[in-house]
């Protein structure tokens, strides 16, 4: 077998190397998927059928077309930027067939807890409660509409929603001062706190009132020199007042 | 419960600081590990192969078909690890239908098929054509068909079609040298090329699996020729063992250097993983690493090689000499291939903590199926070694 | 218009080029260049997240909404999204915990005294412009939608783990059921939908934000209007399009 002046050897190898080519050229025409490469190196019937994947949240706007009621109180307490299943659960199921599946009614303090048990990670500004000094064994909607949170009676005390900074300045040396000797506080903060913020102050005279050399306060304060002490620096760069002398 | 949940369970305990946590479950496991372990054997092999007919290395001669069928049985097993490792082997054929250039993976296939079939099977089958065509002219009934596919049918022992198979081979040869370091070079690429993972992202790592797997080639056929001729009651050719031996020094020098560079780099840099990788070198693969690695499988074979090699032992000593650091190097380098699949899996890409890896007994991704992988080859080989026998004094066509 | 020719033959080159089996190496060179060359599209419909890192209070409903939502394996090793619970020291040190991805919130801890700051992290698929887990998958069964979205086929997917060994974010796992690599998808059900994706849907902060990054009326072009942004890694050049909202700087 000799073809032209191609070696006999050659030819038979090329048979064999073209046969084989030509038989994976037909397996691969016949099985690459038909929308392969469509619009990308994939399937693009996958796209279509990943998006028909069924739903299991509803979404707030659909809870809110039969529960319209519920859905207006809410849309104007603490809790509007909450979804309905954020507590009851996903209720897509509930949405086609409102007889058969109901979402759950969740009670006690467990999944309440679960947002508003203090962790020092929390942000500042965020209401939350030391579970075990908040109204011990006392289901939180005794008192909380879970639909319109506010509370009941305005807080008492500052540490109420401001707990972090509470238990910082109760071991500091701040420890006993009010937190209305500092901040001058509208009443109103306690009812709508975002809307009526308290005073920080700013001036370095203002802590001088009690820590200048010339202050009269008692004679365990220590004193500097407000003219020369810190230059141009406001106090609070170098002393957070809740902590002035750091913890450690 | 389920095998998987459990396992991940005590994994996660073992955890050490912080991990993401779908990190708990460790992915690439003892088979990815044996599949760049047998590649780097097939390049290994290969290459040493070809310094006989490309840079006319007369000593080693007597090694080139047992090097090249080495070659073939490892390169015909180097799939199947990373076959029974897919979640989904049956859609295996999917990386030749649709491979995705980018993908490195996506090479293998192409990058194996050009190996197998333009590379090693031609020059095979062009260097034992006339032995071929001999041995189905002396034997009798199924063994003369086999020959006769083998040799597909092929009759012509001229002296003129002789010589056309000698060129074809030196062709088929300089062609597979660039193949043998694509092959594995890629194979380093598939890690060095994940920017994700510190411990693989380096130019280098193509470039060490390279001369790692050098390393073992040689170091496989010097072990393979010294034990088959032990086992066919022959003395093994000095020169050439002398010769494998001083090849095998060179390729460890060298491979050490780079490691070495390698680290060197590292540590000078001192990347944000730097913290992380130094723990992990300390605790998780101390043993493998330094152990192992470093002093069993790169220095000791170094120091025992270069003192056989340039003494003057009596030839059975250094036999016994380059055996012994043949048989460390295997180890060595497995556990290099060991430290860059599982390595580069101890710890977390948060660079915060160490993950875990339990090397199981059974299951496919057991120790039991891991050795029989390693086995396989040599059970082709023996196949191999009786259909095409790759002994000079047993060839036919001496006469021709 | 040159410079529109120019581009367009070398996209065209580009394309020749990818047909040829050896061009990897070359495309994974040439392929960066391109993306310099033409300015990326940020059509009406490519989504993005944005993630306001002090809003987060760590309740973990997105978590448990994701797991539900997408019938993500219950047990605690597969996580299309998770959260992350950071605390600073005084010594600069940093702890890090995911007890279960948050998906129960966080257990109140000891007060520690020597923590400088705390904070919590919401993770998930970044869903990269330049995702390195589609570069990598051999058979082209994780791509990126058109509108900008990272997505798997369960049905090609070969299970070669490739893809979760290149997220730098450990945004993959391989889901023990089909034996393929799973990731969030934004719930692409969902915002195909006009609904918002399960975790901001739950999200009683509004610290995850979800939009199109071409719309202008947003909350999420409000977000990159008035925050310092952040995204994770940057340095692997990974694009991503969840963005980060007043981020630590030792989050990873």
């Amino acid at each position: 077998m000799r073809v032209g002046k191609i070696p006999g050897q050659v030819v038979r190898l090329a048979i064999v190397l073209i046969a084989s080519l030509v038989v994976l050229l037909l397996v691969r025409a016949r099985f690459v998927p038909e929308s392969f490469g469509e619009t990308g190196h994939y399937r693009a019937d996958v796209v279509p059928a990943i998006a028909a994947q069924p739903i299991r949240y509803a979404g707030m706007q659909a809870c809110a077309e039969c529960h319209d009621d519920v859905a207006e109180v809410k849309a104007s307490s603490y809790h509007r930027g909450l979804t309905c299943e954020g507590c009851h659960g996903a209720a897509a199921d509930h949405v086609e067939d409102p007889v058969e599946a109901t979402p759950a009614v969740p009670s006690g303090r467990e999944s309440c807890l679960r947002c508003h048990e203090y962790l020092g990670a929390r942000p500042t500004g965020f209401p939350q409660i030391i579970e075990t000094i908040h109204n011990p064994m006392e289901p939180c909607a005794g008192c909380h509409d879970p639909h319109e949170p506010t509370p009941p009676a305005v807080p008492g005390e500052c540490s109420a929603c401001h707990r972090a900074i509470a238990s910082t300045k109760s071991v500091s040396h701040h420890w006993s001062l009010d937190c209305e000797t500092c901040h001058l506080t509208p009443q109103k903060h306690r009812e709508n706190p975002r809307a009526h913020l308290p005073e920080k102050p700013v001036a370095r005279e203002f802590c001088g009132r009690c820590h200048d050399r010339a202050a009269e306060s008692a004679a365990t304060v220590p004193r500097v020199d407000m003219a020369d002490h810190g230059g141009r620096y406001p106090c609070w760069q170098c002393h957070y007042p809740h902590d002035p002398e750091g913890h450690s | 419960m389920n095998p998987l949940y459990e396992h991940l369970e005590s994994a996660l305990q073992r955890v050490s600081g912080f991990i993401y946590p779908n990190e708990v479950e460790l992915h690439w496991g003892l088979l990815v590990v044996i599949y760049p372990y047998i590649t780097g054997l097939v390049a290994g092999a290969f290459i040493l192969a070809s310094l006989e007919k490309v840079f006319r290395v007369k000593e080693v001669e007597p090694t080139y078909r047992l090097a090249m069928l080495t070659a073939l049985a490892f390169l015909i097993v180097a799939p199947l690890p990373l076959l029974a490792h897919l979640g989904h082997p049956e859609r295996s054929f999917e990386i030749f239908l649709t491979p995705h250039f980018k993908s490195a993976m996506a090479m293998f296939g192409f990058v194996y098929a050009w190996y197998l079939m333009v590379v090693l099977l031609l020059e095979i089958w062009f260097e034992y054509r006339a032995d071929l065509i001999a041995w189905r002219k002396q034997s009798r009934g199924l063994k003369k068909l086999l020959y006769w596919i083998l040799s597909l049918g092929s009759k012509n022992t001229s002296p003129e079609a002789i010589a056309f198979d000698r060129k074809a081979v030196y062709a088929i040869t300089l062609i597979g040298i660039p193949s043998a370091f694509l092959l594995h070079g890629y194979v380093g690429f598939i890690f060095g090329s994940i920017k994700a993972n510190p411990w693989w992202s380096s130019v280098l790592m193509p470039i060490v699996f390279l001369f790692s797997a050098i390393v073992s080639g040689i170091a496989l056929v010097l072990l393979l020729y010294y034990i088959t001729s032990m086992v066919r009651r022959k003395t093994p050719d000095m020169p050439c063992l002398n010769k494998l031996a001083t090849f095998l020094l060179i390729a460890l020098i060298v491979d050490l250097s780079l490691e070495t560079l390698d680290f060197i780099h590292r540590l000078y840099e001192s990347e944000e993983s730097i913290e992380i990788l130094r723990r992990l070198i300390f605790s998780k693969l101390f043993l493998s690493l330094t152990i192992v690695q470093l002093l069993l499988g790169t220095i000791g074979p170094i120091l025992m090689l270069a003192f056989a090699r340039f003494s003057r032992l009596p030839d059975e000593m250094k036999r016994l000499v380059y055996f012994v650091a043949a048989a460390l190097v295997q180890v060595g380098i497995f556990s290099t291939r060991w430290n860059v699949v599982i390595g580069g899996q101890l710890f977390s890409k948060s660079l915060r903590g160490l993950t875990y890896y339990k090397l199981e007994l059974g299951g496919v991704e057991g120790l039991l199926f891991g050795v029989a992988l390693l086995v396989l080859p040599f059970v082709i080989l023996y196949v191999l070694v009786k259909v095409l026998p790759p002994w000079e004094d047993t060839r036919p066509s001496e006469s021709t | 218009m040159p410079d529109d020719r120019a581009a367009c033959d070398r996209r065209k080159f580009l394309h020749d080029l990818a047909k040829l089996p050896c061009a990897t190496l070359l495309l994974g060179v040439v392929g960066p260049l391109e993306t310099l060359a033409t300015e990326t599209e940020e059509g009406e419909e490519y989504y993005a997240m944005g993630i306001q890192v002090d809003r987060c209070i760590g309740c973990g409903l997105c978590v448990q909404a994701c797991k539900t939502e997408n019938d993500v394996p219950q047990e605690p090793y597969f996580f299309r999204t998770w959260v992350e619970h950071y605390e600073i020291h005084d010594d600069g040190s940093a702890t890090v915990e995911s007890p279960e991805g948050g998906i129960h919130g966080f257990p109140p801890g000891d007060d520690d005294r020597d923590v400088l700051r705390s904070f919590f992290v919401p993770k998930l698929c970044n869903q990269c412009d330049n995702p390195p887990c589609v570069q990598v998958c051999p058979v082209g069964a994780t791509f990126k939608t058109e509108d900008g979205v990272v997505l798997v086929d369960q049905d090609y997917c070969i299970g070669c783990r490739y893809c979760i060994q290149a997220c730098p974010y450990g945004a993959r796992y391989l889901d023990p059921r089909t034996k393929t690599a799973d990731k969030c998808t934004f719930c692409y059900h969902r915002i195909t939908k006009g609904l918002l994706p399960a975790c901001v849907e739950v999200c009683p902060t509004q610290a995850r934000v979800f939009g199109e990054l071409g719309t202008r009326s947003s909350p999420l072009h409000r977000m990159k209007r008035q925050d310092s942004l952040h995204v994770l890694k940057p340095s692997l050049n990974t694009e991503p399009k969840v963005l980060y909202a007043n981020l630590d700087g030792e989050v990873r």
